[in-house]
């Protein structure tokens, strides 16, 4: 191992770590802002009922309310597994 | 008719009131007339930080409860003789700011100041409401920090919806992010949050880096506000976003790190 190495073996910049982990969560959520007190626990509903069908972690289901002219449009993404994880 | 300056953040300890004294000092220098108002009850701070706390005979709390008048209560700085200093009440009532209340001693100091600057406490609650509720600009003041980022960005929502400019549906109030305890050196090494870093999280134009700096202990040690040491690069910062708040274009300072001279690096600094 050269001298080399041991600076390139330095862990990541947690600083990096701490901006992706803003950035997702500041847009998750400014997404609820204003939206119905009811939001997070719908979406907690919402993902109880996709467990009983297949086994997806808590982050699989986003929900996000967006405007579209007048109208509250209520998005609503399910990442599924590969389907031979069904059961 | 004045305007209504919050100084705000959600997590405590982040430099609100070492901010509020700075810039409400600063605007005092450049001439204007300047009124400068502690929120927070029951952990009166603003007074120990202007240096006048020995001043302080009636608070905030007595004067919306009419046991006095504003200008009774009114502390004038022993520096400047437009800058005025409204001390928060010592109260454990948590109830004695009420808005009515509020908001006749802010209209009364905007007929007679410039800037009115509210001293936010830390938090959501009823104190740092009301202290941004009448505001026509807010500086959010943001550690390079997780949770201070994520916390601004709440009170950033909740200003957004519960102020009364929001409440009124005009135009909202006007927003600026002002970085403090910034480390260039700690951003080198990948450590801290950078300038731009917090920029493209909270997306809203920054107002000031304020550098962290020994100095402002020294500073709130000696009931001096910072931005008096013109020594110290946190008050030259602080200057410098005073400038920009009365519309002035200012390079940022103190954003990289120091150039050590060889003999400094040689025998250390
Ligand atoms: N630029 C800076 N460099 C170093 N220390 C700083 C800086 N700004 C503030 N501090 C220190 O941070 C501490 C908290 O500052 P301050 O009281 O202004 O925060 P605050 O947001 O008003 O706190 P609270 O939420 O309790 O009202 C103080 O000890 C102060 O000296
Ligand atoms: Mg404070």
């Amino acid at each position: 191992m050269g001298l080399m190495d041991l600076f390139r073996k330095r862990k990541p910049a947690s600083a990096a770590v701490a901006k992706e982990r803003l950035l997702i969560l500041v847009a998750q959520e400014r997404a609820q802002r204003g939206g119905p007190d009811y939001l997070p626990l719908m979406q907690r509903e919402i993902l109880e009922v996709i467990r009983k069908y297949v086994q997806i972690n808590n982050e699989d289901v986003q929900v996000r309310l967006d405007k579209d002219g007048d109208q509250d449009v209520l998005e609503l993404n399910v990442v599924l597994p590969d389907s031979d994880t069904e059961r | 008719m004045a305007e209504i300056i919050v100084v705000t953040s959600g997590k405590g300890g982040v430099g609100k009131t070492t901010t509020s004294a700075s810039i409400a000092t600063g605007l005092a220098q450049r001439g204007k007339r300047v009124a400068v108002v502690d929120f927070d009850v029951g952990l009166r701070n603003l007074d120990l930080i202007m240096g006048c706390e020995r001043r302080v005979v009636y608070d905030f709390v007595n004067v919306i409860q009419g046991e006095c008048t504003l200008k009774q209560a009114l502390i004038k700085d022993k520096r400047h003789e437009n800058l005025f200093i409204l001390a928060a009440s010592q109260t454990r009532d948590k109830d004695a700011l009420t808005v009515e209340g509020v908001e006749k001693v802010l209209d009364e100091l905007k007929s007679d100041f410039d800037f009115v600057v509210c001293d936010s406490p830390a938090g959501i609650e009823r104190g740092a409401h009301l202290a941004m509720y009448f505001a026509d600009r807010a500086i959010v003041v943001v550690n390079p920090e997780v949770s201070s980022v994520r916390d601004s960005d709440r009170v950033l929502g909740i200003m957004a919806s519960k102020s009364k400019r929001a409440e009124q549906g005009g135009e909202g109030i006007v927003e600026h992010l002002l970085v403090t305890r910034y480390s260039p050196k700690r951003v080198a090494e990948g450590d801290m949050l950078s300038i731009a870093d917090i920029e493209e999280i909270l997306g809203l134009p920054i107002l000031g880096i304020i550098p962290e700096s020994e100095l402002v202990l020294q500073s709130s040690n000696a009931g001096v506000p910072v931005i008096l040491d013109d020594k110290a690069p946190a008050g030259q910062a602080y200057a410098d976003a005073v400038a920009r708040l009365l519309g002035e274009e200012r390079p940022m300072r103190f954003v990289e790190v120091e150039k050590q001279g060889l003999i400094k690096r040689l025998f250390g600094g």
